[in-house]
């Protein structure tokens, strides 16, 4: 008997995988638990350059872009890549970080755009 | 100049490889060639409006739109290549025949065409909107470096296509025989890889929040940012430092696509001919191989 892979074969799948995807229970961080820090980008430079944040504690990381061009905030230690449209801002939200220093980068001006977060 | 080269090459690389992989794995398809350029062409439509509306995505759901919005592609994506690999298991046979006798017709193909459309499109928008964005910055920026950033931007381009070719042609070498379950294994591999990076963006957008401790940390060994470390993230997901739920979802993708891929594919004892191949010889008869 052969099987012919039938729509409900695709309903199967994609539920399946939802499922396992879905599975680690979506649940949004608390907005009270976070410690925010702004910072902005102009002339392709992060404002301030260096960020000093609590370790252990999540972070929403503002970006306000004040150059008209976009760009990617990339950090990998950070396990981010963020898009900020030209004059426009960007919410990071970071895991409760370990002590240390973290780099990031504007990815599309990787000369100017370089910052660090100390987390301590 | 070069830096454009190189920022353009990165993006342009991850769709060609991508692409390369899906080109491979549908040899003998009927009507792939339309679908995938078809899928270019749409990604790259897309990838203008998601650049356009770049403001708008990412300050959508209190600011985890962009988030939300690539894992919805990232998962569409990984649900096509799994219906790909799935189906290829069921006809695999009769796709191996067809590749034998050029010119053999194939009746049924066009609901993974349509599959490999899509999921082409979905990858070619992820990264295209990133090179559009890019140009965006350096046409605004003007100056009398524009030409150079456009120059750079167009070699970036060309590589990333190169490397597409590249990857196609090396599979090429995969004997007849081999190539579906080699080109299968590599679109797995492919989707898993996807579903990592989607649950790492449901994690950044603090929507997932729970086994999201790094379970290692290989930078040593192999950094990310290093260009053997990019390829292999494209090709078969390799993240240096994962949190145990992205693992865990790279698992359970490739458990998935080998338990429905075991459920469909054809006994070779019970394969029977295919109904709607014209030919005198069947498509479905045993491998007279070696030819």
């Amino acid at each position: 008997m052969r099987h012919v892979l039938t729509a409900n074969g695709l309903i199967l799948g994609a539920a399946a995988l939802a499922l396992v995807l879905a599975a680690p229970l979506m649940r949004a961080v608390a907005a009270d638990e976070e410690a925010e820090v702004t910072i902005s980008l102009k002339d392709h430079k992060f404002d301030p350059a260096e960020i000093k944040v609590p370790a252990s504690k999540a972070i929403k990381l503002t970006v306000n872009n004040l150059d008209a061009t976009p760009e990617e905030f990339e950090s990998h230690p950070l396990g981010v890549e963020k898009v900020i449209a030209g004059k426009g801002t960007a919410t990071i939200r970071l895991k409760p970080l370990a002590k240390g220093t973290y780099k990031f980068v504007g990815e599309y001006h990787e000369e100017t755009a370089k910052g660090t977060i100390v987390a301590e | 100049m070069l830096a454009a080269l190189i920022i353009v090459f990165r993006e342009v690389l991850e769709a060609g490889l991508f692409i390369g992989v899906v080109l491979a794995a549908s040899r003998g398809v009927p009507g792939r060639d339309r679908a995938v350029t078809l899928g270019v062409l749409a990604g790259l439509a897309g990838s203008v409006v998601v650049a356009l509306f770049a403001a708008e995505i990412s300050e959508a759901f209190s600011g985890r739109g962009q988030e939300i919005f690539n894992a919805s592609v990232l998962l569409l994506a990984v649900v096509m290549l799994t219906w790909h690999v799935v189906w290829m298991a069921s006809h695999a046979r009769e796709m191996t025949a067809r590749l034998k006798e050029l010119g053999h017709a194939v009746a049924a193909g066009s609901q993974s065409v349509v599959v490999l459309g899509v999921a082409v499109a979905s990858a070619v928008m992820r990264e295209g909107s990133e090179v559009v964005l890019f140009l965006t910055g350096i046409m605004m920026q003007g100056g009398s470096n524009a030409a150079a950033l456009a120059l750079g931007s167009a070699g970036g381009l060309a590589l990333g296509a190169a490397v597409s070719a590249v990857v196609y042609t090396g599979l090429m070498v995969v004997p007849l025989r081999r190539v579906f379950a080699v080109t299968g294994a590599l679109v797995t591999l492919l989707a898993a890889g996807l579903a990592a990076e989607a649950v790492r963006q449901l994690s950044n957008a603090g929507l997932i929040d729970v086994l999201d401790g790094t379970l290692w940390d290989s930078s040593w060994l192999l950094s990310e940012d290093s260009w053997p470390g990019r390829v292999l993230h494209v090709l078969i997901g390799y993240i240096d430092r994962p949190t145990a739920v992205e693992v865990l979802a790279y698992v359970a993708t490739i458990a998935t696509i080998y338990l429905l891929s075991a459920r469909v594919r054809p006994r070779p004892a019970a394969a029977k001919p295919h109904a709607a191949a014209p030919s005198a010889r069947p498509a479905g008869l045993p491998d007279r191989d070696a030819a």
